[in-house]
């Protein structure tokens, strides 16, 4: 960790300076990529570290955003209260998959994983009177912790500082004795229980903890667009943020937050150019897979070491 | 009577489902891949299928060409993508996951974003009478074929050699493989007959549910559940696995129709519960 000191200082200024560095749209745009620099590496302390991948996480995002934007736009509540319970359900909800998907492996949990993420998204599609159904909820304000958040330059550094505990508290988490037990387990859950360990309750663990930063993560885009719709639930998303994760560099965490702004750059450019996004992005997954499958972490680390040898 | 109708209604519902996980179970059971572009097959057949008789006018050329053609992206996609990531489970979710997304994509491009229904072939257009009701024929035609779909391969899979040899590789592959079966061979055609079972789905469905944007992945939940619910790689499980679902979903509908997913979902955590590898599912 001491090694790294120099390049986190540098970056953590880097980070402080952008507001007055960039315009307000690549501003707001920096503040999309730190969030879902958050999601993805939440969603890669489950695939990466644990060895489960999860096809429903976008269901905990979502859930998190939508309980906040629920609670400020139906119920008026204030963000003190709003804030913590779109987390704390979103972490309820993981506790329940995790339950339900743990029963099985392989195949079967990806299943399991997309379907149950589907109901959340069926459940928020169908229930128009108190989602809004396809149109969403509009005019959710953004919060006023101890200042108002309203305005781009602050709101965008709330979210740094909430990335920046999280990825803080991940890296802790990936680095205690508890990390390397998952990452034991990822590797062989018979070895791991025949040494004594808990294999369910620290796969449990993983999920719950997963899903608390993917919610907090949910949170956080809600109030950025000031907006929840249904699109925030799919599976698309879950999808995309699996793509960040591999693109990135699975079992890395910042790997996956690479992976995310390098997704979400490219979804803005090409946004700009043609309608075909979505066409764009399953040409990246196919493109990803054949060339570069352990991520551009992993590509980076394979030049440094061939270059290194020479 | 009303009960006939609704469970009538199911049924077909339930046989349709089951020709879209029948081709998912087999190829899971071969190959190990959960391939979730297995919803697009039926997408797209249905759009083929419209494109068909648009021009055609024929719904049993549709029958045909548009099962045909699916089944050639299924083999292309097997033999070219998936096969280099054999047994390997996060490249290959990816991979189907890619497809999913430019099938989608192609698929609005050429066909646009209204859904569309195709219509019922001329001899099935009409109803009959059942206890003083009114009941479409064609949904009595798609319970038909959907059994008679089910005997075939069921036939094909007990009775001849190349079933035989699925069989074996379902069993182990690579003791098949040392045993001189063309396992490699074996692969691409399940891939194949998954994607036309698929499309086949697409086709005859079109005229009761329909295809749009979406739709793609509406249908790929449902076929999971009817695995989850049957077990993977079993085709009982998948015809039993789809007529409990169909019947669940009609139900649903019926009486919670606001809530109509749960009578799927909860019913699906309950077998989890005991069975995590579904009813009829080797794990």
């Amino acid at each position: 960790m001491r090694r790294y000191l120099p390049i986190i200082i540098v970056a953590i200024a880097i980070f402080l300076a952008l507001p007055y560095l960039l315009p307000t749209y690549y501003l707001s745009l920096s503040t999309k990529i730190l969030i879902f620099a958050l999601f993805a590496m939440s969603l890669d302390l489950l695939i990466g570290y644990t060895g489960l991948a999860s096809l429903g996480h976008a269901a905990f995002f979502g859930l998190g955003g939508y309980v906040v934007g629920l609670l400020v736009v139906r119920g008026q509540v204030s963000e003190w209260i709003a804030f913590p319970a779109g987390i704390i359900l979103a972490t309820a909800l993981g506790a329940l998959f995790a339950v339900l998907a743990l029963r099985a492996r392989g195949s079967y949990f990806l299943m399991i994983t997309l379907a149950l993420a589907q109901v959340v998204w069926g459940i928020a599609f169908g229930w128009r009177t108190l989602t809004g159904g396809d149109d969403g909820l509009p005019g959710v304000k953004r919060p006023t912790f101890f200042v108002s958040l309203a305005d781009e330059n602050s709101f965008y550094y709330f979210v740094l500082l909430m990335v920046g505990l999280s990825a803080w508290a991940l890296f802790a988490i990936v680095r205690s004795p508890f990390g390397h037990a998952l990452r034991g387990i990822r590797e062989s859950e018979t070895r791991m229980l025949a040494l004594g360990y808990n294999v369910w309750l620290h796969q449990f663990a993983a999920f719950v903890i997963s899903s608390a930063f993917a919610g907090l993560a949910g949170a956080l885009f809600v109030y950025n667009t000031r907006f929840v719709s249904p699109d925030v639930l799919h599976v698309v998303r879950s999808a995309e943020v699996l793509i960040m994760v591999i693109l990135g560099g699975v079992g890395t965490l910042l790997g996956p937050a690479i992976g995310a702004a390098v997704i979400i750059l490219l979804e803005d450019f090409i946004s700009s150019l043609t309608q075909r996004w979505l066409l764009i992005l399953g040409i990246v997954y196919v493109v990803t897979t054949l060339f570069a499958p352990r991520g551009l972490v992993g590509l980076y680390k394979e030049h440094f070491s061939r270059n290194r040898k020479r | 009577m009303i009960w006939v109708i609704h469970t009538l209604n199911g049924v077909s519902f339930g046989i349709l489902l089951f020709l879209l996980a029948a081709g998912l179970s087999l190829i899971y059971g071969l190959m190990k891949i959960l391939n979730l572009t297995h919803g697009s097959y039926y997408l797209v057949g249905a759009y083929i299928g419209s494109t068909v008789i648009a021009t055609t006018g024929s719904f049993i050329l549709a029958l045909i060409i548009a099962p045909l053609v699916v089944a050639v992206l299924g083999a292309v996609m097997e033999r070219f993508f998936l096969r280099r990531f054999h047994l390997d489970e996060l490249p290959q979710t990816l991979l189907t996951f890619g497809f999913l997304f430019i099938f989608a994509d192609l698929s609005l491009w050429i066909w646009g974003g209204d859904p569309i229904m195709l219509p019922k072939p001329a001899m099935f257009s009409r109803s009959i009478d059942i206890g003083g009701l009114g009941y479409p024929t064609y949904r009595l035609l798609l319970i038909g074929v959907g059994l008679l779909v089910a005997l075939i391969l069921w036939w094909f899979q007990e009775r001849t050699r190349v079933g035989a040899m699925l069989r074996a590789g379902v069993d182990d592959a690579e003791i098949a493989r040392a045993m001189g079966i063309d396992v490699s061979l074996l692969f691409t055609l399940v891939f194949a007959v998954g994607a036309l079972l698929a499309a086949l789905g697409g086709v005859l469905g079109g005229p009761i549910i329909g295809a749009g944007p979406g739709t793609d992945f509406d249908v790929m939940l449902l076929a999971f559940v009817v695995v989850i619910i049957g077990g993977l790689g079993s085709l009982r499980g998948a015809l039993v696995g789809g007529l409990v679902v169909g019947l669940l979903d009609n139900f649903g509908k019926i009486f919670f129709p606001e809530f109509a997913l749960f009578t799927i979902f909860v019913p699906m955590a309950v077998i989890l519960s005991f069975r995590p590898t579904g009813l009829f599912g080797r794990g």
